[in-house]
């Protein structure tokens, strides 16, 4: 045994996986920061970027338009029906980044640990996040770790921030909303907020809620090949569609009509919604997104929507109308109308 | 859940609203106060006014915990929940109302104080177990449905032993507040509010039946149809006032059978009787002082009662002066009378307690209706 070799590893023990925590010395820059990127992060999140080992990745960028974004991630549970804070991480940005119907390519990724979070759940959120890069198409190309004292965080929080490049013509905007256009959505409303809100307050349903957490820009980029004009894209997270649609409206400078009965919402999330005192349109979504093209377009593109499965109960919600007071107005299901308002206050907190 | 469907099909409200018309005389008015502010809401959330016919007026009622309790009674809980060694719990839609010189629960909180959302009374005995070294004082508020709950929380901690946990409490009966805006006209200086019939609470004849209104029936000539929160039991229960008012009757009805009898749920009502006892006199925001309009905790139960432990005294405060939550919480009011509503007044920065809780009148208003006012 020859004990030069020994001493340039940069430790002389595995990580104990199974029962081991998080101290502050892997937060502080030395060999137990540096075992842990290379026993839990680098195999999980596994590409040549993050193998050369430098402190930041180099890449070649195209010539064009690029889009960039960040999100932070402070959900609680950190494991939820449906995901984790790991794929959450990672669809969120991704998401983001595809709204403006570009091509994500490489995303960073931030962990504030608190000291004393099981490695076993820190490598899970870890593989976690790496299978949901792999299955969108994204590599975490760099990333940082820190460690705070016990009681200085709860337990785990994730940013992230990623880049894309926008294929030429694409012109997406949430200023680009004009009278006439047809709203489209891709699926059921509030499954992501009431399976956290539920898995909260212990509420147990005969059907389980998942979390609708997943990565869009597989769908984005169906819809974008086959047409170039879409004028508006969201996904409608914290907030739901109701903040989605008047911040829109506040953008573009003008009103919409929606029809209560055309958006989906399945009667498990509904009934949760009931006993927590929400409304599906306030309450959180992770993977679904709303679409504004011309009217002459929608049905177009609503077959391509159909045609992926993130897009399968995609349809036409309402339209875009001119009205200064910039009101999103609902029919009710009953035949009456009323508005659809932002949420006032703070009714879901740390929901993603 | 597909229970909730039946509830809400397009259908029956069109044939609902389609009698009410054609039933409804077009030589009279009717004002229908619906008390609860759980009907305010699902009127405005589902664009009910706009099936009726205009001489069918809604005239929003007191029934929302919130918005009825006094700016001098959340005071006291701001100054409890700023003592050292308290935890306060309280439900979330207390955190926001606004107290007296801007003070609120959510700014004590932000300033330090202790504070902690719940979503039962069972919590609140839980974080008392948690913390033996800290007073935690549970905020309670409500009618008669969220009355049993805290009862039942208080025999709880009285059973394990516990000397940390108190309850501030400020329960008031339904009742009262009916009888309190029925007699308005006649004997105090309030603006008189003409009422045709009630529509009467669901929740809370749950748990006190549908006999306690019979009085107000009788004594009052006003009609009383006791309706379950779904669009389609509004509506039908509208259709049973319209009817009674036609052919001069004055009963109470009850459209929630599902839910409701004439005798409630004695149990909720015996937990309510082993621990409570009426209070001489409440001040409500909006209807002023009612005697025998609230409870307070027996003397058995002493240990358990926030304002004998604490001495912390009740210091009545005016509101806001332009604000007209008390002439909105008795009906005499619109949302829209008010000059502050929609301008300095919003969700996002209430003034008011009818803007803070979902419940209110001017939040309804705000968030579901307020296109009708920009249309006028």
């Amino acid at each position: 045994m020859n004990v030069a070799s020994r001493s340039a590893r940069p430790a002389s023990r595995r990580l104990d996986l199974a029962a081991g925590r998080v101290d502050l010395t892997h937060g502080a820059g030395g060999r137990a920061m540096q075992q842990l990127i290379e026993e839990i992060f680098r195999p999980a999140l596994d590409n040549p970027f993050l193998a050369r080992g430098d402190d930041q990745a180099a890449f070649d960028v195209s010539a064009g338009r690029m889009v960039m974004s960040t999100d932070s991630f402070v959900v609680s549970p950190l494991f939820f029906p449906g995901g984790d804070i790991g794929s959450l991480a990672v669809h969120g940005t991704v998401n983001d980044v595809a709204m403006s119907g570009a091509r994500p390519l490489y995303l960073s990724a931030g962990f504030v640990i608190e000291e004393g979070f099981p490695l076993a759940e820190l490598a899970r959120i870890a593989r976690s996040m790496g299978e949901a890069a792999r299955a969108a198409g994204v590599a975490v190309v760099t990333g940082d770790t820190k460690v705070v004292e016990r009681g200085k965080a709860d337990r785990l929080f994730v940013n992230t921030a990623g880049i894309g490049v926008v294929p030429a013509g694409v012109e997406i905007s949430g200023d680009r909303a004009r009278p006439g256009d047809a709203i489209l959505l891709s699926g059921s409303m509030g499954d992501h907020g009431v399976a956290i809100m539920a898995h909260r307050a212990g509420l147990e349903f005969e059907t389980t809620i998942v979390s609708d957490s997943a990565a869009l820009n597989g769908l984005v980029a169906d819809m974008v090949a086959v047409m170039t004009d879409i004028h508006v894209l969201r996904d409608p997270t914290r907030g739901g569609l109701a903040a989605t649609f008047n911040e829109i409206c506040h953008q573009s400078n003008v009103g919409m009509r929606l029809d209560e009965a055309a958006i989906p919402v399945k009667p498990e999330v509904l009934g949760a919604c009931e006993l927590l005192g929400l409304d599906p349109l306030n309450v959180a979504n992770e993977g679904k997104l709303i679409a504004i093209v011309p009217a002459e377009d929608a049905a177009r593109l609503l077959a391509v929507m159909r045609a992926h499965p993130l897009g399968r109960d995609a349809t036409v919600i309402g339209e875009v109308v001119a009205d200064p007071a910039r009101f999103v107005r609902m029919a009710t299901r009953i035949g009456g109308e009323r508005i659809v308002d932002w949420l006032a206050g703070e009714q879901l907190p740390r929901i993603c | 859940m597909k229970h909730l469907d039946e509830y809400r099909d397009a259908e029956m409200a069109r044939r609902l609203a389609a009698a009410i018309a054609r039933e409804a005389r077009t030589d009279r008015r009717y004002r229908l106060m619906e008390f609860c502010g759980g009907h305010t809401h699902a009127i405005f959330r589902y664009g009910i006014e706009d099936l009726l016919p205009s001489n069918i007026e809604m005239v929003h009622g007191p029934g929302c915990p919130v918005c009825v309790l006094p700016t001098g009674r959340l005071d006291m809980a701001i100054r409890l929940a700023r003592r050292e060694d308290v935890i306060l719990a309280s439900y979330g839609d207390m955190l926001r109302v606004p107290g007296s010189k801007g003070q609120s629960l959510l700014k004590a909180k932000a300033d330090g104080a202790d504070i902690r959302m719940v979503y039962s009374t069972l919590d609140a005995v839980k974080l008392a177990e948690a913390n033996p070294g800290r007073e935690v004082i549970f905020f309670a508020i409500g009618f008669e449905t969220t009355t049993p709950p805290t009862a039942l929380a208080i025999e709880a901690a009285a059973r394990k032993g516990l000397t940390n946990f108190t309850v501030f409490c400020n329960h008031v009966l339904t009742p009262s507040a009916i009888a309190a805006i029925l007699e308005a006209p006649a004997i105090r200086e309030l603006e008189a509010v003409e009422i045709d019939g009630f529509l009467g609470p669901a929740h809370v004849s749950v748990v006190i039946g549908s006999q306690p209104y019979e009085f107000f029936a009788e004594e009052y000539r006003k009609p009383v149809a006791i309706s379950g929160f779904e669009p389609i039991d509004i509506m039908q229960s509208i259709l049973m006032l319209v009817r009674q008012l036609n052919e001069g009757r004055a009963e109470v009805e009850n459209q929630y059978i599902r839910a409701v009898t004439r005798d409630g749920n004695l149990r909720a009502k015996e937990a309510v009787s082993r621990v409570f006892e009426l209070r001489r006199d409440f001040e409500w925001r909006g209807l002023g002082h009612i005697p025998y309009s609230a409870l307070r905790l027996k003397d058995e139960f002493a240990a358990f009662d926030a304002e004998r432990r604490f001495d912390e005294p009740y210091i009545p405060t005016e509101g806001i002066k332009a604000c007209e939550c008390p002439a909105i919480l008795r009906g005499a009011k619109k949302p829209t009378d008010c000059r502050l509503f929609g301008r300095a007044c919003t969700p996002e920065t209430p003034l008011g307690s009818c803007m803070v809780s979902s419940e209110g009148a001017c939040a309804a208003y705000y968030t579901y209706g307020r296109m009708r006012e920009a249309a006028q």
